[in-house]
């Protein structure tokens, strides 16, 4: 498998257009797919106008329908933290976007290290969230970035572990290499590490079940109560697209990505199939489980998933060690 | 030339479509503060008392043994690399245990003594 060089200037910006581009149509159609498999699971019909064939076009019309409500920026708030924060919360996933192979020829920015980089870059997208949450100069916003801050602390961590173990695995950093590794019987060796991903990336993403920050019921919903219009469909349309990242990556990780039959022609659409699938998942979790209580977020990280983690790394460490 | 000028032309490419995007929304979306639409959100009811809040973070406990853990993860990567190395291999996989085992100790510790509950 060649690896991907680039030479001309132009190339650049194509990629990057590229990426904008998959950024904006991916997190819709998961974002849609929720709309259905959400409303099929609770025995309803979800969206069936906007469009005309089953509501298919239902979020491009919130999005017309956001971009001319009143920008509202409180008297109080911090007002260019606050206007700002969206953008802080969006970029990073774009960011990320860009450096997942869909197959080994199909990547934006074939970067070495782009397993750590994935994981930087994700990470920096959580300070969109304090951000809102401090600017706003709200009591909700104000508790729910403090719940923000202590959720994403606690999940990063597993996160990271569950990661380097199968960088360990693979020997190298570099998602490309990690998948082109993979072979079918690491979905046993590597299981409780995609478990503790898959929960650690849901938390991560402050979703259902883990959507203590945002609880309606009792925070209004948190960091963002004070955002009107576009701001707050930025917000909205960023957590679609971690689910989007965090989905592909674990394809990529735990699935073997492009492998599948015919993996050297269309592996690309193996990566997004399987990817869609994970999305579907994630969706399932917030209709089928109730919010954790914020002590009990903060147990199952440090006592079940914490040491999880690192149990799958030592697995993963003696397996490399003795037999190869 | 290097991916990572790709990577900086996607952030101006995502930095350009949030400009855009509050452009658009400048010139379709109306324009009309009143002081109760700027007044800070209490569920309806007027402000109590001033903009921020005092609370009282809980989570420090956490954060530090976030740090000490992060350090330890970073450290994890570039053995990674090199665990496959047959002069390292069995000996760093032996000081990676004593060195993620002192952690574990910690944590432990952390939770034996009732520090990793909210309340």
């Amino acid at each position: 498998m060649n690896e991907v060089v680039i030479t001309q200037p132009l190339e650049v910006v194509l990629r990057a257009v590229g990426v904008l581009a998959a950024f904006l149509v991916l997190p819709l159609l998961v974002g849609q797919t929720e709309h259905k498999v959400m409303a099929h699971m609770q025995g309803r019909l979800g969206p069936m106008y906007a469009g005309g064939f089953h509501g298919w076009a239902q979020l491009v019309a919130d999005g017309v329908k956001f971009v001319q409500k009143e920008d509202i920026t409180p008297a109080a708030a911090d007002r260019s933290v606050f206007r700002f924060a969206p953008a802080v919360a969006l970029v990073p996933y774009l960011v990320a976007l860009a450096v997942i192979p869909l197959s080994p020829s199909v990547v934006a920015a074939p970067t070495n290290a782009s397993a750590v980089f994935v994981l930087a870059a994700t990470a920096v997208g959580i300070l969109g969230t304090l951000m809102a949450g401090w600017a706003s100069a709200n009591k909700y916003s104000l508790l729910g970035a403090m719940r923000s801050a202590a959720q994403l602390l606690a999940y990063e961590l597993p996160l990271v572990l569950a990661v380097a173990s199968v960088c360990l695995a693979a020997g190298t950093l570099s998602l490309r290499v990690i998948a082109l590794d993979w072979q079918p019987w690491w979905l046993l060796w590597q299981l409780p590490g995609a478990i503790v991903f898959l929960v650690a990336a849901v938390a991560e993403l402050q979703r259902p079940p883990f959507d203590m920050p945002v609880a309606d019921s009792e925070i209004v919903f948190g960091p963002y109560t004070e955002y009107t219009g576009l701001r707050f469909a930025f917000f909205l349309l960023s957590e679609y697209a971690g689910i989007v990242v965090m989905s592909l990556l674990f394809a990529v990780l735990y699935l073997g990505g492009w492998q599948g039959p015919w993996g050297e022609q269309v592996g690309w659409i193996w990566t997004l199939l399987k990817g869609f699938a994970v999305a579907v998942l994630i969706i399932w979790l917030r209709v089928a489980w109730p919010r954790l209580r914020e002590d009990q977020l903060q147990r199952l990280a440090w006592l079940v998933l914490v040491p999880m983690a690192l149990a799958q790394l030592a697995v993963t460490a003696v397996g490399v060690v003795m037999f190869e | 030339m290097s991916p990572y000028v790709v990577i900086a032309a996607v952030v101006v490419v995502g930095l350009l479509l949030f400009v855009a995007a509050m452009g658009a929304r400048a010139v379709l979306a109306p324009r009309a503060p009143t002081h109760a639409k700027l007044t800070t959100y209490e569920s309806g009811v007027d402000p109590v008392g001033v903009d921020w809040a005092q609370t009282q973070v809980r989570y420090f406990v956490y954060a530090f043994l976030y740090v000490i853990f992060a350090v330890d993860a970073v450290y994890l990567f570039p053995w990674a690399l090199v665990v496959r190395n047959a002069h390292l291999g069995a000996v760093s996989l032996v000081e990676i245990a004593v060195f993620v085992g002192v952690l574990l100790v910690g944590l432990v510790h952390a939770g034996r003594r009732g520090l990793l509950r909210w309340l």
